[in-house]
């Protein structure tokens, strides 16, 4: 923790001599940006615009790991179901989030719905691909055993294929959610009247640095409280059950 | 000795079952194969390793459609499995492990039955901390918990430690006692099998036939070492002639 700490410390002070150097409008001092947060704080801005943006992450997220969680387990346990789908799921992988969003936009406007299709549409393939290895890798043995003693399907579903499935669902969520506030950023950057991304899109066109990085390390902050607070303790109940190793 | 169609009842009649090696070539893994189990009776299926049993087990057990010929279950039939590995879900307690495959069993069914079984101390532990003695234990209990009309059990004590597969197969023969209950057997130990079975069944290598149907005039009840060379004796040229 303290190595932790040190090297937070020493990041701030390279950035504080960078902005030395650099000069306030290229980037401005740490204290600036504390102040710039403060500011946005008080006047209820962060608060709107951190909840409009967080609000959009959780649809797409959600949206995207149950279509990519039912995709998955499909393509990995039916061959033919693969074969249809994976021409789809590489085409989907290869376009660039740009193009999907720009395409979301025109068709369906500017629109939330919109917006967030766009978002969860990026993250489908690669949640579906994800899943769809732990379909594969499905043990047989449990299977044959869920059948002999007659398990219906919800308890096949939540007792015998999620625990399976839980390492790879714990991947997908991970890479998923730093994808989707990356892009959620830019959908709203394009498209959206608020949230983080629309904000930085102005202070980018004012060219208002210290604006631009109050907006980032907010919302990286609350992104990291995510992770710590939800995230990781999920993680480790999920994988309770596992013998401590070293 | 009940009728046919009786509760408990199994027949079985394979006529052959091919298997599709990764070659592309099929391998003949079972040959003609008849016999009934009346209810409430144990039969062991005993054979050179590599014979089929397993297959044969899979198929009678439903997880094997893939063959020629009938097995007939009596209807509603409640089928008790205990694999060659315990197969349990590493995830969940024993105890869930146990009701989730018999969601109808009591309470009171489930203490006796970790009772009986030496568990009542690991109910709350994952198999992950079980040694295999233990889980082997589990799976036993899940197949009794279910209150089966057909128990099938492949090779449940193998990679045990003599002592302990002596115990375990007490507590079978126990619980089998205290509820008499249809049961397939398939062990490669023919001591075992005289052990348990009021039957043997014996095998030859594949493609498997019966070679031989070998009544225990005690069953579940000590042998003479006599009586078990006996036995040995009388099925071991088949299983010799088999191997030839």
């Amino acid at each position: 923790m303290p190595l932790r700490l040190i090297s937070l410390a020493a990041l701030i002070a390279a950035w504080w001599i960078g902005s030395q150097l650099a000069g306030e409008r290229l980037l401005p001092e740490p204290q600036a940006v504390a102040m710039a947060i403060w500011a946005e704080a008080r006047s209820g801005a962060l608060a709107f615009n951190l909840a409009t943006t967080l609000a959009r992450v959780a649809a797409s997220f959600i949206i995207a790991m149950a279509l990519g969680t039912v995709f998955g387990l499909l393509m990995g346990r039916d061959r033919n179901l693969d074969r249809l789908g994976d021409p789809w799921l590489v085409a989907l992988l290869n376009l660039p989030a740009l193009v999907i969003i720009v395409l979301a936009y025109v068709w369906a406007g500017l629109t939330e719905t919109a917006a967030i299709a766009a978002v969860a549409l990026n993250k489908l393939p690669i949640a579906t691909v994800t899943v769809r290895e732990g379909a594969r890798s499905l043990d047989a043995g449990l299977d044959d055993m869920a059948q002999v003693f007659r398990m219906g399907r919800w308890v096949r579903l939540r007792h015998v294929v999620l625990p399976q499935l839980a390492p790879y669902l714990a991947a997908a969520a991970r890479s998923g959610l730093s994808l989707v506030w990356k892009i959620v950023l830019i959908v709203e950057l394009l498209g959206r009247p608020n949230g983080v991304g629309f904000e930085i899109g102005i202070a980018f066109q004012l060219f208002d640095v210290t604006r631009i990085l109050a907006y980032a390390f907010a919302f990286v902050a609350v992104m990291l409280v995510i992770e710590t607070f939800l995230v990781q303790p999920l993680e480790r109940h999920v994988s309770r059950w596992r013998p401590r190793t070293a | 000795m009940s009728p046919a169609g009786a509760p408990g009842r199994l027949e079985v009649a394979i006529k052959q079952k091919l298997f599709r090696a990764a070659s592309g070539k099929d391998l003949h893994v079972l040959g003609e194969i008849g016999f009934a189990l009346a209810n409430g009776e144990v039969a062991a299926l005993v054979g050179p390793s590599g014979c089929g049993k397993t297959t044969l087990l899979r198929i009678i057990a439903g997880l094997d459609r893939d063959y020629q010929g009938t097995v007939s279950l009596p209807p509603h039939c409640r089928l008790g499995m205990v694999f060659q590995e315990p197969r349990l879900l590493p995830w969940r307690t024993v105890e869930a492990n146990v009701r989730l495959a018999a969601p109808q069993a009591s309470d009171a069914t489930l203490d006796a039955l970790f009772q009986t079984l030496g568990l009542a101390a690991h109910r709350n532990h994952y198999p992950g901390e079980l040694s295999l003695g233990l889980a082997r234990r589990v799976a036993l209990a899940r197949a009794f918990a279910v209150a089966p009309d057909l128990l099938v059990l492949d090779e449940p004590f193998v990679s045990l430690d003599a002592a302990l597969a002596e115990r375990l197969r007490a507590e079978l023969v126990e619980l089998v006692t205290r509820r008499p209950v249809t049961t397939l057997l398939v062990t490669h130990d023919v001591e075992e099998a005289i052990g348990l079975a009021d039957r043997l069944l014996v095998l030859s290598v594949s493609p498997a036939r019966i070679v031989a149907t070998v009544p225990i005039a005690h069953p579940r009840a000590a042998h003479s070492a006599e009586e078990v060379a006996a036995i040995r004796a009388a099925i071991a040229p088949r299983l010799g002639s088999a191997k030839a």
